[in-house]
């Protein structure tokens, strides 16, 4: 560790881990009620579990992208951030809020909740991702400008990278299009359009941006590689991100009551968007065949080709599988979007959080040369769980989308099956995909041990 | 591809690329929002139909349903369940409303289960008003069959 004030990220890196346990665990309850629909009823009823479970997916990463910035921003400027005191605020206020809100969608039903939170006088809560009771909504501006204005205020004090200054941009994006989570109008249609700028906007686009940036830190930090060529491919991403990304918001405007030429331009811009996730792979794999050191943290490249091939996978892949009109005409609304959307976030953004964890924790931790052989070791272990489990119950979730759409969405109305009926036949699938969950969990707790493991060889 | 093209080629074509797809996505959505209103049908947008959107959303509804495709997919489609359940006819749909609501949760076992709500006939009256709207917005023939 260069300046002390990187220690502000341990823990934010900490707390995203907890996070994602919680998330998983409630995974696993909403699992068993598709196959088990009285399992933990009335106790908690599905849509509180979703909540609960998406919720903390989006907390997690937020925690993670800010852990990975107070980490990475201070070495990029060189120099110390600008006020390690104001991350730890945050940190705290925004891990007390967060809580809070959990504990509230669990403890009173969520009619309760919107009265006590009085969303009556700015109702936004509601709407999927941005359950959140208004008052919390604003508490992740401040806490979101609080951050920006530490970041920003470092790098301009200091050296400016190609690097920090995307990670910058990508982060700008994040906090401005999470403003439209406050325009609610009262034409469903309306509302569901500006709800993508906040939802697409993020995790196809500006969020891209973060994503590319801290893979390219970790990439210059670990391969060698000359600047010049990092930041050229660096540009190259975000450019194919945003050319691609931005009018690819289309592909949720097809059959929502949005005009018609969406059709057309959601298909041929949203067709290009594996692009940018190829062009990571291209990146990683490139840059670590051309490297010039040796790094002896193995695990964190192994973390870096990780989340190009997986969120290759899940969001270019698994993405393109159903972003034409014709096909979404069909798959719309299935399991086959739950599919697409288990691999990608996982792929594409919590495996970027494993990878700056796994890069900088052994450094926060006293460990410049990485963890010792038998912890990356572990470590090792608990990738390939994690990814086959996240792979096996997306390819689960893949059979259950096209088992659906065979008994409900292509037959006519004559002979389409009930939506409960068909989901009944899919039960076996849906077994088969909590098993999957499982082996994931197991991943993790697998990686937490490997946090444990002490180098037998040195004193420590 | 790479060692022809150079850094600063790459720049230009993220500022370039990025700026050109602001601008066009900005465009469209201009005029999407100015068309939305007429394709939706804004007119016939009741006091009770915003009511019904409030109750929609204060009780999450969309954490278990979709509606329009959008949301959890524990639960049936809703868009076009004024077609299905309601035969397309209000008294016959807010009838069907009233008796489904009470009779929440089912006592199927190991049925999925939807929770009582408690809502007064009131409300289930405005939730059935803004089903009923949102089953007129021109979804480009979507859903493909009355199953959603």
């Amino acid at each position: 560790m260069k300046y002390s004030s990187q220690m502000v990220a341990k823990p934010y890196f900490i707390f995203a881990l907890m996070l994602l346990a919680g998330e998983i665990l409630f995974g696993l309850t909403m699992s068993i009620q598709y196959i088990y629909g009285d399992f933990a009823f009335p106790a908690i009823p599905f849509n509180v579990l979703r909540m609960v479970h998406v919720n903390l997916l989006i907390v997690l990463l937020l925690f993670g992208f800010m852990g990975s910035t107070y980490y990475l921003i201070p070495e990029e400027a060189e120099r110390e951030l600008w006020s390690p005191l104001l991350a730890k605020i945050t940190f705290w206020i925004f891990l007390i809020a967060g809580v809070a809100t959990i504990l509230g969608y669990l403890l009173v039903p969520y009619a309760e909740l919107a009265k006590l939170t009085m969303n009556d006088l700015w109702p936004t809560m509601g709407r999927e991702f941005l359950e959140q009771p208004t008052i919390t909504k604003i508490g992740i501006v401040f806490v979101v400008l609080s951050y920006l204005l530490n970041v920003t205020m470092t790098v301009i004090k200091g050296r400016k990278t190609t690097i920090s200054i995307i990670l910058l941009t990508g982060l700008f994006g994040l906090a401005f299009f999470f403003l439209f989570a406050f325009y609610v109008p009262d034409n469903l249609v309306m509302d569901k359009f500006f709800w993508w700028f906040v939802v697409h906007l993020w995790v196809e686009a500006t969020w891209e941006l973060i994503l590319g940036a801290l893979l390219a830190f970790v990439l210059v930090k670990l391969t060698g590689v000359d600047r010049e060529h990092i930041d050229k491919w660096l540009y190259l991403i975000i450019a194919m991100t945003l050319i691609a990304g931005l009018a690819g918001t289309g592909h949720h405007f097809f059959f929502m009551g949005a005009p018609g030429y969406w059709l057309w331009i959601g298909s041929i811009a949203s067709a290009a968007e594996p692009i940018p996730f190829f062009l990571m792979i291209l990146f990683a794999y490139n840059m670590i065949k051309n490297r010039r050191i040796q790094d002896d943290n193995k695990m964190a490249l192994t973390w870096a080709k990780g989340t190009a091939v997986v969120g290759f996978l899940g969001a270019g892949v698994w993405g393109f599988m159903h972003t034409l009109a014709p096909v979404n005409y069909y798959t719309h609304g299935t399991q086959l979007t739950a599919a697409h959307g288990h691999l990608s976030f996982f792929g594409a953004y919590v495996m970027i959080v494993f990878t700056m964890i796994s890069y900088a924790m052994p450094i926060l931790r006293g460990r410049p040369h990485g963890n010792c052989a038998k912890a990356q070791k572990v470590e090792l272990a608990s990738f390939w769980l994690m990814v086959i489990g996240m792979i096996g119950l997306t390819l689960a979730l893949t059979v259950a989308g096209v088992m659906q759409i065979e008994m409900q969405r292509i037959p006519d109305s004559a002979h389409a099956l009930v939506f409960m009926e068909a989901q009944a036949k899919i039960t076996p699938v849906y077994i088969v995909r909590s098993l999957f969950g499982v082996m994931t969990f197991l991943g993790l707790l697998t990686y937490f041990y490997s946090f444990f493991i002490k180098d037998d060889k040195k004193v420590a | 591809m790479s060692e022809r093209i150079t850094k600063d080629m790459a720049r230009n074509i993220y500022f370039g690329g990025g700026i050109f797809a602001i601008l066009i996505f900005v465009g469209l959505a201009f005029d999407s929002a100015h068309q939305i209103p007429k394709l939706s049908h804004s007119e016939n947008i009741t006091k009770s139909v915003v009511a019904g959107k409030k109750i929609w959303e204060n009780n999450d509804c969309v954490g278990c349903h979709t509606l329009l495709g959008e949301g959890a997919y524990y639960a049936p489609e809703l868009g076009n369940v004024f077609q299905r359940l309601g035969s397309s006819d209000e008294t016959t749909f807010k009838a069907y409303m009233q008796g489904w609501m009470a009779a929440q949760p089912l006592d199927t076992p190991n049925r999925r289960k939807m929770p009582q709500f408690h809502l007064t006939p009131e409300q289930v009256n405005d939730l059935a008003d803004f089903l009923i709207w949102t089953s007129k917005v021109n979804t480009q023939q979507w859903p493909p069959n009355i199953q959603g």
